[in-house]
């Protein structure tokens, strides 16, 4: 080197950290090195980009396919983050030919999509759209199928790579995985990939998700099984390691010692919608706190995880959603409602047995909490609160760690009456970002505390509108990267959590009422005055 | 948008001014993530700001932009603020006139934000030695671009003399997509290759830049041909089982085509300014790809 500036030690920093997040996020190893003269693990520009490969999408019309997966995959193409070659296979009971999905294609990119439309990355991806039409349980249609693969894969050179999503409801599942098994699409050659994605709900509960979870892996091994949960391709819910892992100011103080309770709330303003017939029989718990609500919890609770591989992180989660103990008496844990009509922003909207499709005997509730405890070293008799609710006063998902209150305060009682806890609370949607509340000073003469919040947007901080977490999910299946989707003993666990619960609320009765625009049935604010404490005012 | 403007001013009176203004629109907190130091001409200043802006979505920034005027006239300061411009972060257009115009440092080093990072920009032209010139010494990142410059080619082979780590070029950004596909590409086995060609338009400033890049990656001979443009418009490989070709005529979709296998159409736009900074600005870390690239034209322009 000719002459270098001695590098500061910011510099320093900034190099070391980018190096470290270059390995686990664009998973360049050793072996892709070798392989590829042109990849380098210095070279950070360069994306990770799938590799050739055909997407099959069963359940093409829905409104997930149609809102969240088509637009993600033009996107994705839109970012350069696809294959050369990289097809997209529409099957559905629909008389259809390729340029009709195309169409559908066409439309839902043109409506839905995150990034601008270009025409050009428009026709690079519509040479790549087919068609296949057929029923599920029509063995010629999956004839049909899999010879339209081995032609895509002479013509457009995809190397009999394939991801199947399987966007259709659980009760489809069987009948689509044995075809796939029967005209052997769930194998391929040596050297080529198979891949299957399930969305929830995995099961109803531990029986059914071990019986669904047969079903696939009496055909798929479990590597090669992408169970989607959306949050966890949420940019906010990665940066929780971010901010956990990465940083030293908080890691010391993430204990009983200091942690008073810990509240993660997924609030939604809208009611069911057209889902009664999913809804009704599933409620808020199974919707929510199952999934999405325990995997928060597992990654604000977890002990660091020895790597981000697959292996490490899972096994982290897995360790402390082992360690959550549900409260002995939960009549007095748990809470549950069911809107009545109300006022929800300043429009009249009717309540829950009202919908259109809910019987009026339904027992299903659209709002959940409960109080569960993590039995190890670190959470011993730290409360962790979870809520869920539909039509609620707004929509918002944040994890609330709320501190201890300081051990001593030298201030006369009056100063630092209305001051709160302390608390740091990731906010997931829809203003991602970090909150931190503390005691400030009221300027004056007069010693006075009083709480204040401290904001980090990280939305607008980073990134002009962060990628979608199906776009980020999607590519990680065609890369074949795990981490962000749980895994099978996960999602067990998690049922066994919630199980007894929903048996004891299965006895129970009818939920109690809330109006819908409120926060919830007034059990749920006494059960938090039981335990001397509040839900925070969202 | 609040503009407000200051003549005949200090560093620290434009500094007291934008806190004053920060306060007065309720938002004391600042959530910006490094400065911007451009450096350009009233002619350029326009479109520069305008990029600068842009890419300040994905990275709010400090922009300060150091515009030299006439240095016969008496020393003066001129600052024009900008703040709540569709974007979050700050904009502060920066006059100099007389001798201040060789100490434009002393003004723009008060006025970066504390304890974050500096990324320094040249739209046009850019000092011999970025890492020694007065502003460049406070960044930890130098952008310049050898496209504008008067013969791009040779400014960019001159890049070798005075690479520093945290230099680097918008001639190379511009070429992400075109190394991505080829690197996509190479992710399917292919053989040995033996030799090379990267076309383009007369005097690129980016065909170099792959070469070397290809060349360095390769271990193989790489050559640059003209073309008729615009811009790049092909890659060709040659291997023991064949070739693998990229070309683009139009500077919108490219065609893919290897031994074996179908032409495919691949989408590869040209990229604003804008984007291109905000590429820059995603990743602080020298780029040591780039380095390579770089110094490898600097030795084929010695040893010929």
């Amino acid at each position: 080197m000719a002459e270098s500036k001695p590098p500061t030690h910011a510099e320093d920093s900034v190099a070391m950290a980018s190096t470290a997040s270059a390995a686990a996020t664009t998973g360049i190893t050793e072996e892709i090195v070798a392989a590829n003269p042109l990849r380098d693990p210095r070279d950070k520009r360069l994306p990770r980009v799938a590799g050739p490969c055909v997407l099959v999408l069963f359940g093409v019309t829905g409104d997930l396919a149609r809102k969240k997966l088509l637009p993600a995959i033009y996107d994705l193409a839109n970012r350069g983050l696809l294959p050369p070659g990289f097809s997209l296979v529409g099957f559905a009971r629909r008389e259809w030919r390729d340029q009709d999905f195309a169409q559908l294609t066409h439309d839902a990119i043109k409506q839905h999509a995150r990034t601008p439309y270009r025409e050009e990355v428009w026709k690079q991806l519509s040479e790549g759209i087919f068609f296949c039409p057929g029923e599920f349980t029509d063995d010629g249609a999956f004839d049909a199928l899999a010879m339209m693969l081995k032609e895509i894969d002479e013509t457009r050179g995809t190397g009999g790579n394939y991801g199947f999503y399987l966007s259709v409801p659980p009760k489809f599942f069987p009948v689509v995985v044995q075809q796939l098994k029967r005209t052997d699409l769930a194998h391929g050659p040596e050297a080529s990939w198979r891949r299957v994605v399930i969305e929830k709900p995995f099961g109803h509960d531990l029986k059914s998700a071990q019986e669904l979870n047969a079903i696939t892996s009496a055909v798929f091994p479990e590597s090669s099984v992408f169970r989607i949960d959306h949050y966890l391709g949420k940019e906010t819910v990665q940066n929780i390691m971010a901010l956990r892992f990465a940083n030293n100011l908080f890691e010391p103080i993430w204990n009983r010692g200091y942690v008073d309770h810990v509240q993660i709330t997924m609030a939604e303003d809208i009611g069911i919608g057209g889902r009664a017939g999913y809804y009704d029989g599933i409620g808020a718990a199974r919707d929510v706190i199952q999934n999405h609500l325990l995997q928060l919890l597992a990654l604000v609770a977890m002990e660091d995880p020895t790597s981000f591989g697959a292996d490490s992180l899972r096994r982290e989660k897995e360790k402390v959603l082992k360690a959550v103990q549900l409260p002995g008496d939960l009549a007095r844990s748990t809470a549950r409602g069911r809107y009545a009509a109300g006022w929800q922003g300043g429009q009249p909207v009717v309540g829950y047995t009202e919908e259109e499709g809910i019987p009026d005997n339904s027992i299903t509730e659209t709002y959940a909490a409960i109080k569960v405890e993590i039995a190890n070293r670190r959470w011993a008799g730290v409360p962790f609160y979870l809520r869920t609710g539909k039509r609620l006063g707004r929509r918002v998902t944040e994890v609330a760690v709320v501190f201890q209150k300081a051990p001593h305060l030298p201030f006369s009682k009056d100063d630092t009456e209305i001051l709160g806890h302390n608390a740091l609370v990731i906010r997931v949607q829809p203003d991602e970002g970090i909150t931190v509340r503390f005691g400030s000073k009221v300027p004056g003469t007069a010693m006075e505390v009083r709480d204040v919040s401290m904001d980090f947007a990280y939305g607008e901080s980073f990134m002009e509108s962060s990628p979608e977490a199906y776009e980020r999910l999607l590519l990680d299946v065609l890369i074949g990267d795990p981490p962000l989707f749980p895994h099978q003993r996960e999602v067990e666990l998690s049922w066994k959590i919630l199980d007894p619960i929903e048996e004891f609320w299965a006895s129970q009765g009818p939920p109690e009422d809330y109006p819908a625009g409120t926060w919830g049935p007034a059990s749920a604010d006494e059960m938090m005055a039981r335990d001397g404490r509040v839900w925070r005012r969202l | 948008m609040t503009s407000f403007m200051l003549s005949d001013t200090t560093a620290s009176k434009i500094s007291s001014q934008l806190t004053h203004l920060r306060h007065q629109m309720g938002s004391p907190a600042v959530g910006m993530v490094l400065t911007l130091v451009v450096v350009c001409d009233e002619s350029g200043q326009y479109d520069a700001v305008r990029a600068a802006t842009e890419a300040a979505r994905e990275h709010p920034s400090r922009i300060l932009v150091v515009i030299g005027r006439d240095p016969d006239e008496p020393n003066r300061l001129d600052a024009e603020l900008r703040i709540g411009e569709s974007t979050p972060g700050e904009v502060i257009l920066l006059r100099l006139y007389g001798e201040l115009t060789r100490h434009a440092d002393s003004v723009v080093s008060p006025l970066l934000l504390t304890d974050t990072p500096v990324v320094a920009w040249w739209p046009r032209e850019s000092p011999d030695v970025p890492a020694k010139d007065a502003i460049g010494q406070l960044a930890l990142r130098r952008i310049i671009d050898a496209r504008p410059a008067s013969d791009p080619v040779k400014a960019v082979a001159g890049r070798a003399r005075s690479y520093v780590p945290g230099d680097t070029d918008l001639a190379w950004t511009r070429l992400t997509p075109w190394r991505s596909l080829l690197a996509a590409a190479f992710d399917q086995p292919v053989g040995k290759v033996k030799k090379g060609v990267v076309e383009a338009a007369s005097g690129n400033a980016s065909a170099p830049l792959l070469a070397a890049w290809l060349a360095e990656r390769l271990g193989a001979p790489v050559k640059v041909a003209d073309s008729e443009g615009p811009g790049l418009t092909g890659v060709t490989l040659t291997t023991a089982e064949g070739t693998i070709k990229i070309t683009r005529s139009d500077a919108r979709l490219a065609t893919l085509s290897r031994p074996g296998q179908p032409d495919r159409r691949v989408a590869l736009t040209r990229r604003t300014t804008a984007e291109l900074l905000a590429e820059e600005m995603r990743r602080l870390d020298p780029d040591e790809v780039y380095e390579a690239a770089v110094r490898r034209i600097g030795r084929a322009n010695r040893s010929s």
